[in-house]
């Protein structure tokens, strides 16, 4: 009996110490919507279940290692016990319970970051190998960062070109994965201004890793005026340069292709219009009008040396048009 | 002159060879490319595996092994020769990392290696009919492909067709030209064959060929699992590696080799890690089922030994062809293999989805085996309630391993046909459906985690009475506990696709159906400590190994509830937080009471036992670092650090942690060759054990070690519980008469 009672203070004890152990080095992100809220609460509930089961099972444990250990020399055996029926009832039945209490906190927690909006703007998410494109359906608005106003619900409608992606946003909490041949839904009530990042959840390939977009929550009046410079944008970029920036932004080009000379995925696309380009048969080729139009239509034509071969570059359908507003941009990014 | 012991010779044999080494393959690389480079990797392959071949003849002088390590050096410089020179002819320049010389170079290097320890064994006549059987297929799709005027060649050789072809000729030929079919083909032919074969082979040799005795063929799947556990490891420290630092430093976007880039190769080695390790925990733990279930059951062997052999033989070509996958191009998917990036993931994707295919049949009919076993050849008087407790997990493992085993191989094979043939399953241009391929996938690979710890969980059970000296607390709880595991796992499935966009709804019933897996979990627990409580506890290493297992295990469980739960797993999903979980579970599920089998039932096999102070050592310094490794990664997790990534946001700030989850994935793997030195050096030089070392009561330790190779002399019977320490006067098992009166 004395052991018992010693066993159970203990565990109160190390139980406590976990938890408030736990709970001080913060162990979630900032919280930045409303849907994180429910899950934090949840969250909190499970620490607090694991912390006591983890001094439930590992107090008695190490006890039973220090106190009943063979002493020097001793040879025989343990107690008799060969089990108590009355006592495997009770640690089957109390965390049934316990774990019905979770399943339904959970459900409880799943309906709150599933709460729908009527009011819900409407943003289109596009993701493909390795970009993210996000387009205001209302102002004609197409951008690689993602603008949010606080304390609005927005419903993302997300599609993919590709593969499967998945878009995270850590300090949002909800992810959602955005599966070729559908469209996928994502709630979220910013509740925090601030600079976040989208960074795909799901392995989509090669450069995975980097497909990251910003998140930028704003103000309500800050979101209008970011919209209507935006929107003043788009109405003005009639020019073929405009028009093939715009380009390269939905078809998230940028995704792979710098346009400051860095090298990402693929070669660059500063200064390449009109340059030399040494490819991985050991020709080269100087990148003018044909050679841009090939490596659009068909990007395994010819690979740049030093780049994956085959080309991770799917093939892309413009229009003659297009690709001649794609040109006269790539010629100022020099 | 004084002696030098052999271990300094060998040493000094290492330091020489391995000078050699890298002073030629600087030379080489000189000629090549007409630079000096004093840390090319082709330097460094050289040295090191001149440097084993040389510390091996220090040490032992001409032993077999030394030869092996010789012939492999060998082997793998003709291969590359071979390779280069073919690649030359069809490729028409020289290209010094073509994927064909390094394929060749793998392939006849291994071979060799077999080849020189034992000249024609059934290892290295499969791997000559396996190597044989690929040509021989790639090349009649390419004659075809010819005919047809479609381009044969590619950057691989063949093209993609042609290798899946020749992949899987070469299981069949590996499995025909080295003997463990040909008793049925006599069968078939009407000729007879002895009921029980006597060994061929006497001496470690056996262990290289066919040999029916359930003994050897534990052994054979336990060693095979131990390497894949070692080329497992060595993927993960590669990748761990890259991670110590954001930024790319190690696997840059410069390097090639395989033909792929360093992130490519990242994708390719965290893929394979996966995949590598789940192999090497189903023959791991086949291997200690094989050995110890016909012995627990006083039966003379399985119930099927030629299908046992087959199931064992079957996976040695299935991990030639997992490793090809490295070569051919590697993968970029996860062991999960999700279309469609499956579906546009480069070559090696085939020859993985090809290995795993054919793992599978060993899984699957090692399961028969073990069912039918258990059904069938228990002693007399072994009722089902007093079976020892391993051999409950053994069945309720096998129940999962037989029947959902065809849904991974069905699952990669509908993405195998859509590669090859463009059928349209899971591609919605074509009607497809890519979230039907998770389900396919899942319906197996959730229930198989239950495979990897249930067995892991049934030796914690078997071994924790004998060194707490007591009966094992609530038996039938903890029996019924493996069967409840099993079969509520079944149902589970979908719990990891809640982000995936599956029907929203199902998502609730799927949460509740997970948690009720938390019950029969805790039952263990809780009737685990029950077991320890008032015992007489002494704690040599394979206690130490049991009491790691269940405090990691522990961990596992607990951090499996947030996971359960929808609205947490939508942050937890596809994060670092996920990957400490799940590593929590298996080292406590399988990796940590692995360790302790092979410690404690190690003087059964071998008459010896491994060396206690190195025991310890392996596990003082692999437990504190797994912990620091698993508790890192579940708390970068949490602050956003996603899986599967080759760089991370320098302005997460994780490049501390991520340095000291290098760090002890480094300490974990020093632990590890500590371990594999004792086992195989305590197999010769261990200290003599050929009693019950451990003061057990069951029936194999009432015999001397190591095990007669029928098994038992005399037949016993169950006239006991299994477990009744402390009973005074109680026996588990009686010898029909006395072993000790025989002479």
């Amino acid at each position: 009996m004395q052991h018992i009672v010693i066993v159970g203070i203990l565990v109160i004890v190390m139980a406590v110490l976990t938890y408030f152990g736990l709970d001080s080095i913060g162990l979630m992100p900032v919280e930045a919507s409303a849907q994180a809220v429910s899950i934090d609460w949840l969250w909190n509930w499970q620490v607090i279940a694991m912390s006591f089961l983890f001094a439930l099972i590992v107090v008695p444990l190490v006890y039973s290692l220090v106190v009943f250990r063979r002493k020097k020399g001793e040879t025989g055996d343990g107690e008799h016990i060969e089990g108590n029926t009355s006592l495997e009832i009770a640690w089957t039945v109390l965390p049934l319970f316990a774990v019905l209490a979770f399943a339904y906190m959970g459900a409880y927690s799943l309906g709150e970051t599933n709460r729908v909006d009527p009011d819900a703007i409407e943003i289109r998410v596009k993701a493909q190998q390795f970009a993210w494109t996000f387009e205001y359906p209302e102002y004609g608005i197409v951008s690689t960062e993602l603008h949010l106003p606080l304390n609005q619900q927005v419903v993302l409608k997300m599609e993919s070109a590709d593969v499967i992606h998945s878009f995270w946003v850590p300090e949002f909490r909800v992810k959602q994965d955005v599966v070729p041949g559908r469209v996928t839904e994502y709630r979220i009530t910013p509740t925090l201004v601030g600079d976040y990042k989208v960074r795909c959840a799901e392995l989509c390939g090669t450069s995975h890793a980097y497909m990251e977009a910003g998140v930028i929550v704003d103000t309500k009046g800050d979101y209008a005026a970011w919209i209507a410079e935006q929107a003043a944008i788009a109405a003005a970029s009639q020019t073929p340069e405009g028009q093939g920036q715009i380009l390269s932004v939905k078809y998230g080009c940028l995704g792979c292709h710098s346009i400051d000379g860095s090298k990402l995925t693929g070669p660059t696309w500063f200064g390449l219009y009109g340059s030399n380009v040494e490819l991985d048969n050991g020709t080269s080729v100087v990148a003018d009008d044909a050679f841009i139009k090939e490596s659009i239509l068909d990007p395994n034509a010819s690979v740049v040396a030093g780049f994956p071969s085959p080309s991770v570059m799917p093939p892309y359908t413009l229009t003659d048009e297009e690709i001649a507003n794609f040109i006269a941009y790539l010629k100022t990014l020099k | 002159m004084k002696k030098i012991s052999p271990v300094v010779r060998g040493w000094l044999s290492f330091a020489i060879g391995f000078i050699v080494a890298y002073i030629l393959g600087i030379g080489l690389v000189y000629l090549v490319n007409g630079s000096l480079a004093y840390s090319h990797l082709v330097s460094w392959i050289f040295a090191t595996f001149a440097g084993a071949a040389a510390y091996s003849w220090g040490a032992s002088g001409f032993s077999p092994l030394t030869k092996g390590l010789a012939w492999m050096n060998l082997g793998a410089l003709v291969g590359f020769a071979l390779g280069l020179v073919i690649d030359l002819i069809v490729q028409g320049s020289l290209n010094w990392v073509a994927p064909t010389a390094s394929l060749f170079a793998l392939l006849f290097g291994f071979t060799a290696f077999f080849l020189g320890v034992a000249g024609f064994n059934a290892v290295s006549k499969g791997l000559i009919w396996q190597i044989s059987g690929t040509l021989l297929g790639a090349i009649f799709i390419s004659i075809i492909r010819v005919v047809m005027g479609l381009e044969w060649s590619g950057p691989f050789l063949f093209t993609e067709p042609a290798w899946v072809l020749g992949g899987f000729l070469g299981v069949i030929f590996f499995l025909s030209g080295n003997g463990s079919v040909s008793d049925w083909f006599k069968w078939a032919k009407g000729i007879d064959t002895p009921e029980h074969h006597e060994e061929s082979h006497a001496g470690w040799e056996k262990y290289l060929n066919i040999s029916l005795d359930h003994k050897v063929i534990g052994i054979q799947y336990t060693v095979t699992a131990l390497f894949l556990i070692s080329v497992g490891g060595l993927f993960a420290l590669v990748f761990r590696t890259e991670l110590a630092a954001s930024q790319l430093q190690f696997l840059t976007t410069d390097m090639k080799l395989f033909g792929q880039n360093g992130p490519q190769l990242y994708n390719t080695f965290m893929s394979l890690h996966g995949m590598i390790m789940i192999v090497s925990i189903l023959l791991g733990m086949a291997g200690i089922t094989n050995f110890v279930v016909p012995l627990l059951l006083g039966a003379q062997d399985m119930a099927f030994p030629r299908l046992n052999a087959f199931a064992f033989w079957i996976s040695v070509p299935a991990s030639v062809l997992l490793l090809m996958s490295l070569i051919l191009g590697g993968f970029d998917t996860g062991w999960t293999g999700y279309p469609p990036l499956s579906v546009r993931a480069p070559m090696g994707i085939q020859m993985f989805f090809l290995g795993v295919f054919t793992a599978g049949w060993s899984s699957i009919l090692g399961a028969l085996n073990v069912i039918v076993t258990v059904m069938r050849m228990r002693s007399k008087g072994m009722t089902a309630f007093r079976m020892p407790i391993f051999v409950w997990a053994a069945i309720a493992t096998s129940i999962i391993a037989l029947t959902a085993t065809q849904f991974i191989g069905l699952s990669f094979q509908l993405v195998m046909f859509q590669r090859l043939l463009g059928m349209g399953f899971f591609d919605p241009a074509k009607g497809g459906n890519p979230v039907l391929f998770q389900h396919l996938f899942w319906f197996y690979s959730h229930p198989a985690v239950y495979v990897f710890i249930l067995p892991g969980l049934g030796v914690i059970s078997e071994l924790l009475p004998v060194f707490a000296r007591k009966p094992l607390f609530g038996y039938r709880w903890i029996a019924m506990s493996s069967l409840a595991i099993a079969l509520v796992g079944f149902l589970v499935w979908a719990h990891h696709m809640f982000t995936s966009g599956m029907n929203e709804y199902l998502r609730v019933p799927f949460m509740y159906s997970t948690l009720l897996v938390a019950i029969p979990t805790g039952v263990k627990f809780f009737s685990w400590v029950a077991t320890l409580w008032k015992g007489k506890i002494w704690a040599p290493t394979p206690m130490l190994f049991v009491l790691g297992g269940i405090v990691v295990f522990l961990l596992g469980g607990l951090t499996g509830p947030p996971n359960a739960t929808v609205s947490i797993d939508l942050h937890l999903h596809d994060t670092y937080f996920i990957v400490g979980h799940f590593h929590d579970t298996i080292f406590g599920g399988f990796v940590f009471p692995f360790f302790a089998a092979l410690y404690y039932w190690f003087p059964k096999a071998t008459g010896r036992r491994m060396n206690e102070t190195l025991g310890k050592i392996h596990f003082w310094l692999m437990t504190p670092s797994f912990f620091i490794l698993t508790f890192g990664m579940m708390r970068i997790g949490l602050l956003g650090m996603r899986r599967r990534i080759v760089d991370y946001d320098p302005a997460l700030n994780f490049d501390a942690t991520h340095l000291l989850l290098t760090v002890m994935g480094y300490l974990i793997a020093i632990s590890v060759l500590v371990f594999i030195y004792n086992f195989f050096n305590s197999i010769k030089n261990g200290e003599k054990a050929e009693g019950n070392v451990w003061n057990s009561r069951s029936p194999e330790w009432q015999v001397p070690s190591p095990m007669p190779t029928h098994n038992y002399d005399q037949p016993f019977e169950v006239v006991g519980e299994p477990y009744d320490y402390g009973l005074p006067g109680s026996k588990y098992v009686e010898f029909s008469a006395p072993a000790k009166s025989r002479h």
